[in-house]
């Protein structure tokens, strides 16, 4: 190819100066925020009403047209069929786990999906979750580039801490389908803990309490010059305000069936009663008391509420926070006394309930001069410009759950323990229990359940070619590799023989690589130039990267060339070069071939001599010993 | 014979030059280099003795952790990439080892030719660990109160320190063959904390 068109509409690659900077979006449940930070001054990216929160929420017009934020919401009464919200409490869900959701969820599910990945139905359109989250990274990406002026591809994006390894990939693909290179998953309440203490230059141990939405996630977490350990996390990744809200609308129903008599409600109705308690929940935060109408057949119905009383039904959500924040505790290895100070995230802990039970459960008043609505984001773009441009703080996180393996009657074995700090890889063996078994079932949980069923299935495989041999003879190596986004891979080899299998664990409720690549044709990022694109940088860098090792070893040990073979190397970089400008990624490949050709003797000859002068640094003594002990 | 192996160079997967085989980075060119096999003192600068102090196996750790997490080469090729998530893979499971008394003791053994087994939830074969065990473990199940439970955690725990003491000064005389012992005691005591711990949140938020 000599050179590239770009239909209308497709975007070239971008070159490094008009690159925006890489953002930090906190996608949450109810409220999504973009931030950027330069030189370590963060901005949350606002609205032109000052607003920096937009809410999560996507409005699908018939015609095909996608809002999303305020203009979306303001849809839900009218037309609340085509609005989505609270998407993020379906990713990475399967069809099965809809059994305990049922009844709390603001969806219409496409009742044809069996078995996989949950399917929304929309405006007449079936939607996955990853499809609507991408719907959103999309006005966040495009708030942030209108902001800047520039094009921006890169985030780091973050997710609440006790999401699970399906709903974490889920999030990823939604980014990848909006066009965004996640650079980093970041853990909710690590972003807050990195924003609050970067600001505070604090020291020692503490808490971030993130009660939102949809999620709860509490963390414990040390703090000192600049790193950020996180001790112990734990949480509910279906616990928040919506609860509470589903509460004081069933409540509000049932008082008007006495009143009006028992009747069926729509679904308009039901969301409209949902948002009218909110709005009594929010309120009851600074008053009172107050009054709320809803609507069922026309005819509108009022309802006082105390915040006694809402107190009163909001206690059972409220009482699960604390019983989790005291396992964490007792997870951390530490004495509630230590912690030295406690963040609130999330617009729940609004609510005095929640700070009264906060300070009862640590035994002191949470820290307030933080914004709990913008800290999450303000993290997460720190940790952007840290990836980016560098940064000398550290983020050492940890595994929110445990990761096993099913074993004979439906038990979890264990082989990463919660609480283990990532990026980390842990090796379990296995037997046969049949003779002459060649084939062995491995199914990957998560959880901390003892029985299969009560954890989360997160993937099925075969490891098949094992030897034939006796029962319990063979020794199956599963080792579980999660990495610093908290992503898991798995791997298994038979360790008598050494028979290896390296298999890519297809999450069970994940997209598959075609329906992928589907989205990725009918969305707007154009698939193949993603695709390409994305190849194409990957090459580069990695070219980028040999020349400069090249140019490095030059400058120590050019004597070891005649001037000949220094002309072909020089000639090969060149080359490099130019295939990088030219925008084909196979004639970078060739280009890197040669120059590797090209620098093959002038390596040996660079070995030889770093051998002798090892050997020649040695005492004769040491040799001896190195040599004998060979 | 690899005469390379015995110079302790290899060849660095970027520039192809000589590395020293224990480098974390390639001094010529640069590049991030795998975690190779040391074990854990070596990998976090530490002696490798019984007795270490703490602080500075922190220090260590998360020195070496800021120029090898994965967070630092974000903008860099996959196979940095990679080489940066095995080595920052190998100090979290160095520094896990190493800040732990128990599994320290463990992975000193096993180190120096004198393995134990402490996973094995075979039965105590030492009779007299065996009474004492039984003794406490009825103890707590009988507590019910928090300042019952938060006495016996305390006499534990003075229990674990003491049991510590020994396994130092065994190793300091060279006896593995008593640390080894001790260290399956320390591994019953440490166990026997843990329960003490959730009994404790237990009784302590009951009304
Ligand atoms: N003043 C308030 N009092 C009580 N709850 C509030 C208040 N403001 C916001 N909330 C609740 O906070 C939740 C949204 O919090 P947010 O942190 O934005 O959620 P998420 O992270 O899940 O998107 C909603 O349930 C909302 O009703
Ligand atoms: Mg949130």
């Amino acid at each position: 190819m000599l050179f590239q068109l770009h239909e209308p509409g497709e975007t070239p690659a971008p070159h490094e100066s008009e690159r925006g900077h890489a953002v930090g979006i906190d996608l949450g449940t109810t409220n999504s925020v973009v931030a950027v930070s330069r030189d370590g001054e963060t901005e949350v990216l606002r609205d032109a009403e000052g607003k920096g929160l937009i809410p999560s929420v996507v409005y699908y017009a018939d015609d095909g047209a996608v809002t999303v934020g305020q203009d979306a919401r303001r849809m839900l009464l009218e037309q609340p069929d085509h609005v989505v919200s609270s998407i993020k409490r379906l990713m990475g869900r399967g069809v099965e786990d809809l059994k305990t959701l049922a009844g709390t969820l603001p969806f219409k599910l496409d009742v044809a999906a069996d078995g996989g990945m949950v399917r929304l139905a929309v405006a007449g359109r079936t939607l996955t979750p990853v499809e609507v989250s991408a719907d959103i990274l999309r006005a966040l990406r495009a708030r942030a580039e209108k902001a800047q002026g520039k094009a921006v591809d890169r985030a780091v994006v973050t997710v609440p801490a006790y999401f699970d390894d399906g709903a974490r990939l889920a999030t990823k693909d939604a980014a990848r389908l909006a066009g965004l290179e996640v650079l980093r998953l970041v853990n909710e309440p690590t972003a807050a803990a990195l924003a609050y203490g970067l600001d505070n230059s604090s020291e020692g141990l503490y808490a971030v309490f993130d009660l939102g939405g949809g999620t709860f996630d509490v963390s414990i977490l040390r703090m000192e010059k600049g790193v950020f350990q996180v001790k112990a996390t734990g949480g509910d990744a279906a616990l928040g305000g919506d609860d509470i809200d589903h509460a004081i609308a069933e409540h509000f129903l049932a008082e008007r069936a006495v009143e009006h008599g028992e009747v069926s409600i729509t679904e308009g109705e039901a969301k409209q009663a949902l948002a009218a308690a909110r709005v009594a929940k929010e309120c009851l935060s600074h008053s009172e008391t107050g009054t709320w109408v809803i609507e069922v057949d026309g005819i509108p119905s009022r309802h006082s509420l105390t915040r006694a009383r809402l107190e009163e039904m909001a206690a059972p959500w409220v009482d699960r926070t604390a019983a989790i924040c005291h396992a964490v505790i007792e997870d951390a290895g530490i004495d509630v006394s230590e912690i030295q100070g406690v963040v609130l995230v999330g617009g729940s802990t609004r609510m005095p309930l929640v700070r009264r039970k906060v300070t009862e459960i640590f035994g002191r008043e949470p820290l307030s001069n933080i914004n709990p609505d913008e800290v999450v984001a303000v993290g997460a773009a720190l940790q952007a410009e840290a990836l980016t441009a560098g940064s000398d703080t550290l983020l050492l996180d940890v595994t929110p759950l445990s990761l096993g393996i099913e074993t004979m009657g439906n038990i979890v074995e264990k082989v990463i323990p919660r609480n283990t700090p990532i990026p980390v890889a842990m090796a379990q063996e296995f037997t046969t229990y049949q003779d002459g078994q060649t084939a062995m079932s491995i199914h990957v949980v998560q959880g901390e359940r003892e029985m299969v069923d009560q954890n989360r299935s997160l993937a099925r495989f075969v490891l098949r070619g094992i030897p034939n041999m006796a029962a319990g003879a063979a020794r199956i190596r599963v080792t579980f590799t999660v990495d610093a986004d908290g992503l898991l891979t798995v791997t298994a080899s038979e360790a008598t023989t050494g028979v290896e299998q390296q298999v890519a664990v297809k999450p069970s409720y994940g997209l598959t690589d075609d329906e992928m690549a589907t989205m990725l044709r009918d969305s707007l990022v154009h698939a193949k130039d993603d695709m390409t694109n994305r190849l194409f940088a990957e090459t580069v860098v990695e070219a980028r990267r040999s020349v400069l090792a090249v140019q490095a070893a030059l400058k120590v040990d050019s004597d070891l060339l005649s001037d000949d073979e220094r002309k072909d190397i020089d000639g090969a970089m060149a080359q490099v070069d130019r295939m990088i400008a030219s925008n084909d990624r196979d004639s970078v490949t060739a280009a890197m071939e040669s120059l590797e050709a090209a620098t093959k003797v002038f390596a040996e000859r660079r070995m030889d001599r770093g051998i002798r002068a090892a050997l020649a640094g040695m005492t004769v003594e040491k040799l001896d010993d190195a040599l004998g002990g060979d | 014979m690899n005469v390379s192996a015995v110079a302790a160079v290899i060849p660095c997967w970027s520039c192809k030059g000589p590395v020293a085989t224990r480098a974390l980075f390639c001094s010529v060119c640069g590049a991030v280099q795998g975690p190779g096999t040391i074990d854990h003192y070596t990998r976090l600068g530490m002696a490798a003795t019984f007795d270490i102090d703490l602080d500075v196996l922190q220090r260590q750790y998360f020195g070496f952790q800021r120029r090898l997490h994965p967070d630092r080469f974000a903008a860099k090729s996959a196979k940095e990439k990679a080489l940066s998530q095995s080595q920052a893979t190998a100090l979290n499971e160095a520094y896990e080892t190493l800040k732990d008394p128990l599994k320290r003791a463990a992975y000193l053994l096993k180190l120096w030719g004198h393995p134990v087994d402490l996973t094995a939830c075979g039965t105590i074969n030492d009779r007299e660990l065996l009474m004492e065990q039984m003794e406490k473990r009825e103890a707590l199940s009988e507590a019910t109160t928090p300042e019952q439970v938060a006495k016996l955690a305390m006499e534990n725990e003075s229990e674990v320190i003491a049991c510590q003491c020994h396994i130092s000064a065994a190793f300091n005389a060279g006896n593995l063959e008593e640390a080894g012992h001790l260290a399956i005691r320390l591994k019953y005591l440490v166990k026997l904390a843990d329960e003490a711990r959730s009994k404790k949140t237990r009784v302590t938020r009951l009304p």
